[in-house]
């Protein structure tokens, strides 16, 4: 078998036993959460009987682990479930409610992503190749500025200038499934520019400390005494060594992209998937805060695998560990 | 004086109404123009004019929200569902009073054990077909029987029988009560359709109300378009309901003009929002209060000088002040708000007064008294700093108040109800009985001060049933007193919806029993 593909599978059938088991954490941390569903759904209006009565309807009242394996046991089909916002003849699948969250969330992660990865990369490397210049003096401080500011604040300030003030951009991000697609990117537009101020600034300085780092190997000193030009030795030679390490921070921010962008879609009010996970805690509707918190390991999960599998196969040494 | 400035001068004291100002001015040969100008001067609200589409933030909603009235937990369920989609049988008055809605008129028997609604004619649902008596009663029992999870199901505890008798309802009920016709104003008693074999179809979303339900997403907002068919005012003809539930992101959408109107401002920053020349923001009192409640079977708080000194140990000017800025009126440990049928405001006034403090404690032999008081914003917005002045402004008085912050998540779980001093809330009631009944009678659910004084719910029954008004007040008065003196409750601050909205929409006077004016903004305002 060919290295890559045996590596690939080793990787993937690790990347399934660490989700089986971050399975089992959710489960016993959402089991674990004080107070209950039917509870806090019916509010403090709810009285013994009424929570009883709704308890028995989506089966809390039954042993956890009979539940646990329930619950494995149909997601490996495919199947997440009831919310419990169901009721006896109005059936709300976790399925339904998530799919539209989660094409919303993706939506705005690409967006970001398709901004924010060829920018931070262009940066890097051109800050990388004029190291300590002015330029690279500007671009280093104007992104650790963005990267050190509370995104909810950075989300406010560009919320005040570019809506309120110079009314350019929508503030609400309300998206629907109808919503055109050239209407969904200017509602997108702030919510995206706020993430990519974000995340930017990682990116790019990984890109500039991995390339530098490599400047100071023997092969890149022969290259450039070979009489290449700067740039030609970076982009041929310094860059294909430096690719592990920039897809590692690359797939970390994209993950966060995902998984962390809660608080930019409270501000923005973007139905995305980080606001149906926390509106779901506080209802306590569980089937979709593990549906969630699954989708989010499994987030993480994949793309560091992709990261791995990238760098494996970028660098050959790493094929062959003795 | 000529005609034309004794017109204007019957206007600005409000002698004329608007439609005869109108015609008498046209008449004079005054520009329309200026007549209105006039008028806006005086202050005659604008007339409602149709069209538009008014768009509302509201800053609640979560995707576990359905359309079933028996589970609408606030103000987005309740204004799509049933404010602007819905009716129920009756509905209160801007002056508080309750008037005919579904119901044309109501009649209480002797008793007042049973009572007769006469439906409106012809009032058809959105899919077209007639309302009828047995969609009422469908739409009641939605709500009662023993599986209900209803919020409603309390108050309806007391309704022995419902029958559709052709185009009347009959209630009967289980004893006397003159205030039932207030209870059928409840937004979850929505009238449905009934179904074929029973049951009422909620499912639809489908009313009798102003606007019909195009789309509902939970947790992210709603669109609704005009019902023409409606019996009452609708001027808008589409509405739209969007949820936003971060304060800043609500108040951005309205200052830059996505929205139309928002509930629920920040006030810490609705001073600025005022500064704004293109929005209006509105204060109603309403009924609810927030307040901290003592177990009563509980040491020390079962010793009546201890609850006294307490509730003359709190700074309640203070705390409205520092803690609401000022959108808050203090509260005299009186349940019942000012604008209810036979509220009174009981003597002596419980204000800040540490050297009574100091008595009560000394005659109570509790001097150096330490209590523990467990709050948390799940309570109210603000509970923890109003616990922590009532800390500072009670050991100036000689008591250590402990302040204990709990989680939210689990606060109605785990310390409401459970713990002996702690915070809460309640959105209040319109009638004294509807709020005695719900929290302070002995065998009340959600008797949270656990208070059960002998009197007091004698003169409950007896006030229920009594049909002459003015026993009734003295009743009430008397019950009013006794929780005054008594009672386990510390009644803060009745606090008021701050609103905000564009002056692109106009409306009148607005409603005091819920927020969001009564819940009912979609049929009430106006482009305008």
């Amino acid at each position: 078998m060919h290295p890559i593909a045996r590596t690939i599978l080793q990787r993937l059938g690790l990347g399934l036993l660490t989700l089986f088991i971050v399975s089992i954490v959710i489960f016993s941390l959402v089991s674990w959460l004080p107070g209950d569903f039917a509870k806090a759904i019916l509010g403090q209006a709810a009285t013994e009987e009424t929570v009883a009565a709704f308890q028995k309807e989506i089966g809390l009242d039954k042993p956890p682990v009979q539940r646990y394996v329930e619950w494995i046991g149909n997601v490996v089909q495919g199947e997440f479930g009831s919310s419990f916002a169901s009721r006896v003849g109005y059936k709300r699948t976790v399925a339904e409610l998530i799919a539209p969250r989660l094409a919303n969330t993706l939506f705005l992660a690409s967006l970001t992503a398709a901004i924010a990865v060829p920018l931070a990369l262009a940066l890097g490397i051109l800050a990388a190749l004029y190291r300590n210049s002015l330029f690279d003096r500007i671009v280093n401080s104007v992104t650790l500025t963005t990267i050190s500011m509370p995104e909810f604040f950075m989300a406010y300030l560009l919320m005040l200038f570019l809506s309120v003030k110079l009314r350019w951009l929508p503030g609400l991000a309300s998206v629907d499934a109808e919503t055109e697609l050239l209407e969904r990117i200017t509602r997108c537009a702030l919510p995206a520019l706020t993430l990519t101020l974000v995340i930017v600034a990682h990116m790019m300085r990984m890109t500039r400390a991995a390339i530098i780092n490599l400047l100071a190997s023997p092969y890149i000193e022969m290259a450039r005494l070979k009489g290449m030009s700067k740039s030609r030795v970076i982009l041929r030679h310094a860059l294909p060594n430096a690719w592990a390490p920039i897809v590692n921070v690359v797939a970390f921010n994209l993950a966060y992209l995902v998984v962390g962008v809660v608080v930019v879609e409270a501000v923005f009010t973007y139905p995305g998937i980080g606001q149906l996970m926390v509106d779901a805690v506080t209802t306590r509707d569980i089937p979709v805060v593990q549906a969630c918190a699954l989708i989010f390991a499994a987030t993480y999960i994949m793309l560091n695998l992709t990261a791995d599998i990238i760098s494996i196969a970028t660098n050959p040494r790493l094929l062959h560990p003795r | 004086m000529n005609q034309w400035e004794e017109l204007q001068q019957a206007a600005f004291s409000k002698r004329v109404s608007r439609r005869d100002f109108m015609r008498r001015a046209t008449a004079l040969g005054i520009s329309t123009a200026l007549a209105t100008g006039v008028l806006s001067r005086a202050g005659y609200a604008q007339e409602p004019k149709k069209g538009g589409t008014f768009k509302i933030g509201l800053g609640h909603g979560a995707t576990t929200d359905s359309l079933d009235p028996a589970t609408y937990p606030d103000q987005m369920t309740g204004t799509v569902g049933w404010g602007a989609t819905g009716n129920s049988l009756t509905e209160m008055d801007t002056a508080g009073n309750i008037v005919g809605d579904l119901a044309e008129s109501f009649e209480p028997s002797a008793d007042a054990k049973q009572w007769v609604f006469k439906l409106r004619n012809g009032v058809t649902f959105h899919n077209g077909k007639t309302v009828t008596a047995n969609d009422v009663v469908q739409s009641y029992l939605h709500h009662m029987g023993k599986d209900s999870k209803s919020a409603a199901k309390s108050i309806l505890e007391s309704v022995e029988e419902i029958k559709a008798d052709g185009d009347n309802v009959v209630f009967k009920l289980k004893g006397g009560n003159a205030d039932f016709p207030f209870y059928a104003s409840d937004y979850h008693l929505k009238i449905m359709p009934a179904k074929d074999g029973g049951g009422a179809d909620w499912e639809s979303g489908i009313g009798t109300g102003p606007y019909a339900i195009e789309k509902f997403d939970p947790g992210v907002g709603a669109k609704l378009k005009r019902n023409d068919n409606f019996y009452g005012k609708a001027y808008f003809d589409e509405v739209e309901v969007k949820v936003i539930v971060d304060v800043a992101a609500r108040t951005n959408a309205l200052t830059s003009g996505e929205i139309h109107f928002m509930d629920r401002c920040d006030l810490k920053t609705v001073n600025l929002l005022k500064k704004n020349p293109d929005i209006n923001v509105t204060e109603v009192t309403g009924y609810g209060h927030y307040i901290f409640v003592m177990n009563v079977t509980q040491a020390p708080f079962d010793n009546p000088d201890v609850r006294n000194a307490l509730k003359n140990a709190i700074d309640r000017d203070e705390i409205a002040k520092k803690v609401f800025h000022g959108y808050a009126t203090a509260g005299n440990d009186n349940p019942i708000a000012p604008s209810v049928q036979y509220a009174i405001n009981p003597e002596p006034i419980h204000t800040y007064n540490p050297e009574l403090v100091k008595e009560l404690l000394k005659k109570a032999g509790m001097e150096g008294l330490t209590v523990d008081l467990s709050v948390s914003d799940a309570a109210f917005s603000g509970a923890v700093d109003a616990g922590t002045l009532f800390k500072e402004s009670a050991a100036k008085a000689g008591i250590n108040i402990n302040v204990i912050r709990e989680a939210s998540d689990s606060y109605w779980d785990a310390v409401w109800l459970k713990k002996p001093f702690v915070a809460s809330y309640w959105n209040g009631r319109p009638t004294c009985d509807w709020m005695f009944t719900t929290a302070y009678a002995a065998e009340a659910a959600w008797n949270d001060t656990f208070w059960k004084n002998p009197r007091f719910n004698e003169l409950l029954v007896a006030a229920r049933s009594e049909t002459d008004s003015a026993k009734r007040g003295t009743m009430y008065a008397e019950m009013q007193q006794l929780l005054h003196d008594d009672g386990g409750l510390i009644n803060i601050v009745f606090n008021n919806y701050v609103s905000a909205h564009s002056k692109a929409v106009a409306h009148g006077d607005l409603l005091s029993n819920w927020d969001v004016d009564g819940m009912k903004i979609a049929s009430r305002w106006w482009m305008a």
